[in-house]
């Protein structure tokens, strides 16, 4: 695997995967998809009865399919990719699932620390820390967080970015 | 807030708006109320609904005048406004980066400015900053030079410190409205600016090489037949319509749009003509002793743009198509907390491209040779490849349907090979992208270009870095190759470097930023450890072929 070596990044994968309910997360995420796009096509098709177009049918189970299928398969894939660590100087993610994306923020240059809850992460206690910098480009978000975890990891960035003097610019 | 903070007086905008901002209301509802004038024969109720609306007006410019209130105390600044909808905004002055003062003809008959600040972070408020509409134009540069100093002086609270700042500026209050908001560098005052760049008027042969005047031109042109449906007047009706309709029906149709293309070209050339002049007006761009550049410039709008030095984060020469194929480009400056409002940052007129690199070298600070003409690294050859079927790819699709459409669809034949010499201008453009890419990293700047239809050269200070993202597609991961982005809380908030190898690009960040990056890095074969911060050995190491041909 000599050349497969040579092309990878030459960055280390972050340490910490995030909450293992994350991926029931995702699921639900799925299938809440899947409801929104695949219900309005078969109550049509329920309430056209006989004169519903064929094709109306189709899409309705290719939709459910293409959902039940993502549902299934994409957020365990998921849960491999999402890593976050916090090292001494910098806030380090990686995410993304065709598009791979590593996100490197300086800890001195950090100036909000936010977290959020979803309906569906209330639920599960999960939750997503934002941490943002000066630029619009540069918001690095952790989904999926264990809500203690987040709170914890929140308060410890606050405080460290509050020890920085400067308006990290 | 502090103590300090609230024995701050409030101050109100200039009185001089009582008259301003009804007169300015006036001016952009003179066609209706031309309309309803002169269209109703004397009818006695419009020329009331006229005289409501004046009316109206003046009371508005009352209330606005009598409920706005603005105050700077050392860490705020601070703005009061309206009445039935009070919003009170505040922005803290140490995240103010940009003030700029603009005043329109109405308002330099009356001496005002209207001075706008914004702050950095991209929080709304923050965002679109405070904008004070209007104070005297002496007021105007008194609190701009107080709030662009770094730190506020203790004992400069609320600008009311009678010192050197006031001694200069007052001169420039009465007499020549003009000249104002463009006195304080030539007349040698205390702090001593360097003129770094003045309008030539040479220039003026890019303006319609620029899309923006072009699109100045289109609504320049739309606003005249807007007027002139308004009033009434149908085109037909003119004297000259109906022989010169019968010309062009006679002539042949190449004949005809020949010359509508000739004419359209003529109004867009004569409307960029015009805008440029508008535009660029007295231009000046100064430095002053504490690297604040300062950019003047307009003809009916005098508009006057300041970054403080420590906002500064680099500087980008822009080149869109048609400017670099007239051999011209654009430096743009790129500061913290300049919005997209701020004139986008323009620190030049459009120019000839070695005025452009020589102005753009010198706002970094740097020669020529390093900042936006550096010899760049060339991007390996798979980028080629990648630029090659991004471009080639979507033409296909488009030349696929193009083909679909003629073969099905009726006299619709000539869509294919239409579509197929568009499909074939995609290899060009490719092979344009691909020459244009390149990144060097310099002592103290990453200098990186891309693009083909818009080619952008950025020199972005080292220390403006502010963090990083790394992008890889599957078909990036495929052959190694990486999308580093430089993030900086200046210009776009990001910069790209595109397409180099997986090591160089985390060789890249890591020489920018080494702590940070320092641990994350997994250890890397000793062949990819080479150090990209060395102009010279990269020079040395690599051959002239690596290097990027930049004319």
């Amino acid at each position: 695997m000599q050349p497969t070596a040579a092309l990878a990044l030459p960055l280390r994968p972050p340490a910490h995967r995030v909450d293992p309910r994350a991926v029931q997360w995702w699921r639900l995420q799925g299938l809440v998809a899947l409801v929104v796009l695949a219900g309005p096509q078969l109550v049509v098709w329920l309430a056209l009865g006989a004169s519903a177009p064929f094709w109306l049918l189709l899409t309705t189970i290719l939709t459910a399919l293409a959902a039940a299928v993502y549902t299934l398969v994409v957020p365990p894939i998921r849960y491999r990719i999402h890593r976050w660590e916090i090292t001494d100087e910098a806030v380090y993610t990686r995410s993304g699932l065709v598009v791979r994306e590593w996100r490197i923020a300086p800890i001195s240059r950090v100036q909000t620390v936010d977290t959020e809850h979803g309906p569906l992460q209330q639920w599960l206690t999960l939750a997503s820390v934002t941490v943002t910098t000066a630029s619009a480009r540069g918001p690095v978000t952790i989904h999926g967080l264990a809500a203690d975890d987040a709170a914890e990891l929140a308060r410890v960035l606050t405080e460290t970015t509050q020890a920085t003097p400067g308006d990290a610019t | 807030m502090t103590d300090v903070g609230a024995e701050v007086p409030w101050r109100r905008l200039d009185g001089r708006m009582l008259v301003v901002a009804p007169m300015q209301h006036v001016v952009r509802l003179l066609p209706l109320l031309v309309i309803l004038l002169f269209t109703g024969r004397g009818d006695p109720v419009r020329l009331w609904i006229t005289l409501g609306i004046t009316v109206a007006l003046v009371v508005l410019g009352l209330v606005r005048w009598k409920t706005t209130r603005y105050r700077i105390t050392p860490d705020r600044v601070e703005l009061h406004s309206g009445w039935v909808r009070r919003q009170r905004r505040s922005v803290p002055r140490d995240r103010l980066r940009t003030v700029d003062v603009t005043s329109t003809l109405l308002h330099r008959v009356f001496g005002l400015g209207v001075l706008h600040v914004r702050g950095a972070s991209h929080a709304s408020a923050d965002h679109h900053g405070l904008k004070l509409d209007a104070v005297s134009v002496a007021e105007a540069g008194r609190l701009r030079r107080e709030l662009l100093q770094s730190s506020p002086a203790p004992g400069g609270v609320g600008g009311r410190t009678p010192g050197p700042d006031q001694a200069a500026d007052a001169p420039d209050a009465p007499g020549a409205p003009g000249e104002v908001l463009s006195g304080d560098g030539r007349r040698g005052d205390h702090r001593h600016s360097r003129v770094l760049s003045v309008l030539r008027w040479p220039w003026i042969r890019f303006a319609p090489l620029t899309t923006s005047a072009l699109a100045g031109t289109g609504v320049l042109i739309a606003a005249v037949w807007n007027v002139v449906s308004e009033l009434g007047v149908r085109p037909r009706d003119l004297p000259f319509a109906a022989d010169f309709e019968q010309r062009v029906l006679g002539a042949a149709i190449w004949l005809t749009v020949g010359f509508l293309a000739l004419a359209l070209l003529v109004v867009a050339v004569l409307g960029a003509l015009l805008m440029f002049t508008e535009r660029w007006w007295g231009y000046r761009l100064t430095r002053d002793d504490e690297g604040t550049l300062r950019v003047h410039r307009g003809l009916l709008t005098r508009r006057s743009l300041s970054v403080a030095g420590n906002r500064l984060r680099g500087v980008l020469v822009s080149e869109p198509l048609l400017l670099r194929a007239g051999r011209g480009a654009q430096t743009r400056v790129l500061a913290t907390g300049l919005g997209r409002g701020s004139q986008g940052g323009a620190l030049q007129p459009p120019a000839s491209r070695s005025e452009t690199h020589a102005l753009a070298a010198l706002v970094a600070g740097e020669p020529v040779e390093r900042s936006t003409l550096a010899p760049l690294r060339r991007h390996p050859r798979r980028a080629l490849w990648r630029r090659l079927t991004r471009a080639v790819g979507p033409a296909l699709v488009v030349c696929a349907a193009g083909w679909t459409v003629a073969s099905t669809v009726a006299g619709w034949s000539w869509l294919g090979p239409l579509t197929t010499a568009l499909a074939a201008l995609a290899v060009p453009l490719a092979l344009d992208r691909y020459r244009n890419l390149g990144h060097l990293l310099t002592d103290r700047h990453l200098v990186t270009r891309w693009g083909g239809l818009h080619r952008h050269t950025v020199v972005l200070e080292r220390s403006g870095v502010i963090g990083w993202r790394l992008r890889q597609s599957v078909f990036q991961r495929r052959v190694g190759l990486v999308t580093v982005e430089a993030v900086t809380a200046a210009g776009d908030g990001g910069y790209r470097v595109t397409d180099v190898t997986a090591a160089d690009g985390v060789a890249l960040a890591a020489a920018v930023t080494p702590s940070v990056l320092a641990d994350l890095r997994r250890s890397a074969p000793p062949g990819a450890e080479e150090a990209p911060g060395d102009l010279a050995a990269q020079c040395a190491g690599r051959g002239p072929q690596e290097r990027l041909d930049h004319r």
